[in-house]
């Protein structure tokens, strides 16, 4: 018998026992959502239905009920990520997270300081920064990146000590291509300029399950529904002095501590960045997740993971034609390609006819794409509740797609 | 290319991949666009493969000529059928036209993602733009 306890964690995601244009679900998107266990829908159904109430308002028992599992998950998180409590803040997901740092850093940025980010990032890890360059006069520089994708470790830290940023923000994990960056090696090397950093956990949370000390980054952020939780729920790690540090981004009840038209005072970090009624059912749900995982052998899963990304790019490799981007040998389980000239939008809309639920485009990486030079790619994202029968149904698609275009 | 023969061999097939093969078909027998041609103000915005798309009158008869091209081979297709339904109308015809009625008729419309849809849609909204301008 099998002793790979993936093979029954799928069981736990019902989405598989859904069929897609009377075909059943072959899902390799997990880089965009992934998909959800039982155990998280449960809980944001019950929540729903047993317990709903605001948080952190009224003392009647529902409320404090709400509101103790609420900060529970919090407090679940920080341990989770090996910080503290009062380090997390909720938002709305990574997008959010990056908007209010980029527009809190803001403050201390001035003319000519340089803002360090790759071409791997995603748009919502340059756009915030663009912002704030336009606001301050800071300028945006970026680490070298090879034209296979790949971040050149040696020259990226001597740039690091060339440039002195003022802060460096850059992903973990690239949603484009799967390669994880040596993101501590980098922050270690900025420490003797007094880099602020930032690294974008979007697509490491789930796969890496970080340990923040380790890293030593100084903001990390993250969204929920790429790590089994529910979408419109994400957050942030904000070393504490810096965190606190940052001006309020959005204001309103629920973050201040007296309100006169005198004047108003702000509750500290993290209270002072979570104003109004929060997604309390998606931080319940959160808190499942995070349970489901902690509960799972992370050694396991990612062996899985990994056993299933060198299938993949085996059987990928002895097709003609095929072009695997990004690196190889230090990935998440995301493969982007392209075959021959054929176009990314001609080969995703004959997969999709297969049932196979696989990203095509430029990923909202638009940079990358330039640099590597092409349109965009086919990007498939596994997850451990993925199989091999999971792959083998793609590559059958494949083919069949390859000599439907070749015709 | 007539239209009811699209539609004939389109609903030959109940697969669609078979449908596909007949679309990349239809776009193979279009002519492709000169590079020359194919400009900025050519392309056609709101669509995630890059269309272009001329218009004009022939000028004996005062018909419509489109000639359109687009960088994916499902979308070319699509456009040999845009085009199969507008080419040799009278401006004030075309104008009455609205292809994507038409590709709701050939059971294209329901099986093309919104973003696709929006394609064909976005093609059709430029030919009726300029449609306006030439009349
Ligand atoms: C690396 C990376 N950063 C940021 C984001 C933005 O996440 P969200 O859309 O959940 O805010 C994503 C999502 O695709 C991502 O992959």
């Amino acid at each position: 018998m099998n002793d790979n306890p993936c093979i029954q964690l799928r069981r736990d995601f019902p989405i598989f026992e859904v069929s897609v244009d009377d075909q059943p679900l072959c899902y390799l998107d997990s880089a965009a959502t992934t998909q959800k266990p039982n155990q998280v829908i449960q809980a944001v159904k019950n929540f729903y239905q047993s317990q709903n109430a605001n948080v952190h308002r009224g003392l009647h028992t529902l409320s404090e009920q709400a509101t103790t599992a609420y900060e529970a998950v919090r407090a679940k998180l920080a341990q989770f990520l090996n910080v503290q409590s009062r380090e997390i803040v909720w938002t709305s997901g990574a997008t959010a997270s990056l908007n209010l740092i980029a527009y809190g850093l803001s403050d201390s940025l001035k003319k000519d300081d340089v803002i360090l980010l790759s071409p791997l990032e995603h748009h919502a890890n340059i756009v915030p920064w663009q912002l704030a360059a336009q606001r301050t006069g800071a300028r945006i520089e970026l680490l070298p990146v090879d034209a296979q994708g790949i971040l050149q470790l040696e020259q990226a830290k001597a740039l690091i000590e060339k440039l002195k940023p003022k802060v460096m923000s850059i992903c973990h994990a690239s949603n484009a291509l799967g390669n994880i960056n040596d993101v501590a090696a980098l922050i270690a090397r900025s420490k003797s300029s007094g880099t602020v950093t930032v690294v974008d956990g979007a697509q490491s949370l789930l796969h890496l399950r970080p340990d923040l000390q380790q890293l030593d980054c100084d903001f990390y952020v993250f969204s929920a529904h790429k790590a089994l939780g529910p979408t419109g729920l994400g957050g942030l790690y904000g070393r504490y002095e810096l965190l606190n540090a940052l001006p309020v981004y959005q204001s309103g009840g629920e973050m201040i501590d007296t309100v006169s038209f005198s004047g108003t005072t702000f509750r500290p970090a993290p209270e002072k960045f979570e104003p109004g009624t929060p997604n309390i059912a998606g931080v319940i749900g959160f808190g499942a997740a995070l349970d489901y995982l902690a509960a799972q052998d992370h050694d396991a899963l990612f062996r899985h993971e990994q056993s299933l990304y060198q299938s993949l790019l085996q059987q990928l490799n002895e097709i003609d034609g095929i072009r695997i981007w990004g690196d190889t040998a230090n990935n998440v389980g995301t493969v982007s390609f392209s075959y021959k000239n054929e176009h990314h939008y001609d080969l995703a809309t004959l997969l999709n006819t297969h049932g196979i639920a696989a990203r095509s485009g430029h990923h909202c990486t638009q940079p990358l794409m330039a640099h590597l030079g092409i349109e965009g790619t086919i990007r498939v994202s596994l997850a451990f509740y993925n199989n091999q029968q999971d792959i083998r149904r793609f590559i059958v698609a494949l083919k069949d797609t390859i000599s439907l275009l070749e015709e | 290319m007539d239209l009811s023969h699209i539609e004939h061999t389109l609903a030959q097939h109940g697969a669609w991949q078979g449908k596909y093969r007949e679309i990349m078909l239809l776009g193979k027998a279009l002519p492709a666009m000169p590079d020359a041609l194919k400009t900025d103000a050519a392309l056609v915005k709101g669509c995630e493969s890059k269309v272009w798309l001329h218009l004009d009158l022939d000028e004996q008869q005062q018909r419509l000529v489109i000639i359109a091209d687009s960088d994916t081979r499902i979308v070319k297709g699509l456009l040999a059928i845009i085009l199969a339904c507008y080419n040799n109308q009278l401006p004030q015809e075309a104008g009455k036209l609205d292809a994507y009625e038409l590709f709701d008729k050939l059971g294209l419309i329901k099986h093309l993602s919104p973003s696709r849809g929006n394609g064909v849609r976005a093609i059709v909204e430029r030919i009726h733009q300029q449609l306006q301008v030439l009349q």
